[in-house]
């Protein structure tokens, strides 16, 4: 504390010049584009722009299947992550390999790829859709799956790296205490890496609500069934690009309304 | 009462042991580094399954991999305390308590009511709400063993129980725990290497290295006759129990005082001395060192270039000298000399 009253002389406490530089064109190559969406943006017409059925289903569409999408990927994400960190079993690496590949994948494949498993003549779509009648894609579970899809890695990874940094130690403590392998993981196991599966859920909901790839190969586009905010945001380009500037601009409100406050909570840095 | 015969191989660690522990006694393992102390409790818990062997608390057996039988760690009658203790950062110290009632299927309120009582009995009722973050070295320990002991084991294991504490606190925390383990009485085995926490803590020492036991005996015993280089450095220290007759002054059960240069820590003391700090004389040395009495050398045993002097008088210790030294005093079995320490090489323990 003493040292930083004193008067700064020479340079060592100042940060250097390249980084911030270079640190500065990365902000300014985010900040600009939104900046330019800013600039054009509708301002005087927004109140009605926004109030749009074809927006509000929309943004209603989006911020339910993305919900619905992050909370299907914690549910068997949690458990993946927890195989990954921890067990012995063979094949673990392929299985990390697997579960990383839709990150690297262009979502348009992944949509593709989800019509031929779960489509009506697909691997296991076809058997389902003759025996039930219920068919996945072009609905809004079509959506959610689509969703789950691209965003499950994000949690997957996250929590697996948050697991490995737990303090095991507290676990065998735990069962030295009489705890049951599945208290130790509720009750400490799952306490620890409490963090790290909040931070991964944000990130996965924060792909699902940006999916546009799969959502529309798997999907489809339409409007109160499927049409989330990226489709609609697409689409309004090519017709109504003052509707599509209002449409990005509810987006990055929702998104900036959900991911600052965690960001500074949750979020390492 | 633990019966452990236990053998395992843990990467370079070859880990050959049988030990006992009877009910109301505190035994310590003492060992070097990589000795395989700990890994030795991890087993007795069940954190280490046996290669072979056998394990019995009270007769029941928890291992015993040739006959297939392996008692998980959650329902072992052990209670375990962890090095730095491993309290669970989340909880509250009172929840760190009721962790094992609850895990014993008791409702929330009754295993807090008992963790409440537990903590007022370790003088803790006033940290029950807070996190372990927030608790001194001691409390901390304190909690781990309130924690291990609410569950009613039939053997208490600590790991290190002082190496988490600075040197300043740990005289005080030693004889607390001296204290507190004194009000179990199960068998209780505690792993350390430090002399003075076993000599102080324990009734009997179990030396361990390089995976096997190399001697066992009383404190005293082990002190006297060191049957290793490694012991005789590490443990062969004169250990004194006495009572403070004065602010600086201890009287031993012989009769004879000692002045040591501190203010005593309590009425009832240990003495730790170094060998090599006890001087020999021919005749009665004159100036400072105000311990000074006559002594007969009882036997003599060279180790390496020093030679280990045992006295008897009013004062029973070992005297280490230079085999020059020997020679030079003329020192044989039943030959009479001075013996002289200084009040500063006295070190005091609280008992």
């Amino acid at each position: 504390m003493t040292g930083r009253r004193r008067p700064s002389r020479g340079g060592e406490r100042r940060e250097p010049w390249l980084l911030l530089g270079l640190a500065g064109l990365a902000l300014a190559y985010v900040a600009v584009p939104l900046l330019a969406l800013l600039q054009r943006a509708p301002w005087r017409d927004l109140g009605a722009l926004v109030r749009r059925p074809v927006v509000i289903d929309a943004l209603a569409l989006s911020l339910t299947t993305a919900l619905a999408a992050t909370a299907a990927c914690l549910l068997v994400g949690v458990p993946l992550a927890w195989v990954l960190a921890r067990s012995r079993l063979p094949g673990r690496s392929l299985a990390r390999a697997l579960v990383t590949l839709p990150m690297v994948l262009p979502p348009v494949v992944g949509g593709a790829a989800l019509l031929l498993a779960f489509g009506r003549r697909g691997l296991l779509g076809g058997p389902v859709y003759e025996a039930t009648g219920l068919l996945l894609p072009f609905s809004a579970w079509g959506v959610v799956a689509a969703n789950a899809f691209v965003a499950l890695p994000f949690l997957v990874l996250t929590v697996e790296a948050g697991l490995r940094a737990g303090d095991q130690r507290l676990e065998e403590a735990a069962a030295t205490l009489g705890a049951s392998r599945w208290t130790v993981f509720r009750r400490i196991t799952l306490a620890q890496a409490a963090p790290s599966i909040l931070a991964g859920g944000v990130l996965c909901w924060a792909r699902a609500l940006g999916e546009f790839g799969a959502t529309v190969t798997f999907a489809g586009n339409l409007q109160g069934r499927t049409q989330t905010m990226p489709l609609a945001v697409f689409l309004a380009m090519e017709s109504d690009r003052e509707a599509a500037i209002a449409l990005s601009l509810v987006l990055i409100a929702v998104s900036l309304a959900v991911l600052v406050p965690l960001r500074d909570r949750w979020l390492p840095g | 009462m633990l019966r452990a015969g236990m053998d395992l191989t843990l990467g370079e660690l070859h880990l050959d042991v049988d030990l006992e522990v009877a009910d109301g006694e505190v035994a310590a393992l003492i060992g070097p580094n990589g000795a395989g102390k700990t890994t030795a409790l991890r087993a007795i818990a069940g954190l280490h399954p046996l290669d072979g062997g056998r394990i019995e608390v009270d007769g029941e057996v928890l291992d015993d991999p040739a006959a297939g039988v392996f008692v998980a760690p959650a329902r072992r009658p052990v209670g375990f305390v962890f090095q730095d203790y491993l309290l669970f950062p989340r909880l509250s110290a009172l929840d760190n308590v009721a962790f094992g009632l609850r895990c014993r299927g008791w409702g929330r309120a009754a295993a807090r009511s008992e963790a409440g009582r537990w903590l007022a009995r370790l003088g803790l009722a006033d940290q029950a709400g807070k996190r372990p973050r927030a608790l001194s070295g001691g409390q901390a320990q304190r909690v781990a063993l309130a924690r291990a002991l609410i569950t009613d084991p039939r053997l208490l294991l600590l790991d290190e129980p002082l190496a988490a504490l600075d040197a300043a606190r740990r005289p005080q925390v030693r004889s607390e725990l001296r204290r507190h383990l004194a009000t179990f009485d199960g068998g209780r085995l505690l792993v350390t290497h430090d002399p003075v926490d076993a000599l102080v803590l324990a009734d009997r020492l179990l030396v361990l290295e390089g995976g096997r036991i190399t001697q066992v005996g009383s404190p005293a015993a082990v002190a006297a006759r060191p049957a290793s280089p490694y012991v005789a450095e590490l443990i062969g220290v004169n250990l004194l129990q006495g009572r403070a007759s004065g602010e600086r002054t201890v009287r031993l059960a012989s009769g004879a005082e000692l002045v040591v240069a501190d203010p005593l820590p309590g009425p009832d003391v240990a003495l730790a001395l170094r060998p090599q700090a006890v001087a020999l004389h021919r005749h009665r040395p004159e100036g400072s060192p105000r311990n000074c009495w006559w002594a007969t050398v009882e036997d003599l045993e060279a180790r390496r270039d020093r030679v280990r002097v045992s006295l008897a008088g009013p004062v029973t210790l070992v005297a280490e000298v230079t085999p020059a030294a020997v020679a030079e005093l003329g020192l044989v079995a039943g030959a009479r000399v001075w013996a002289s320490v200084k009040a500063v090489d006295l070190s005091a323990y609280p008992v």
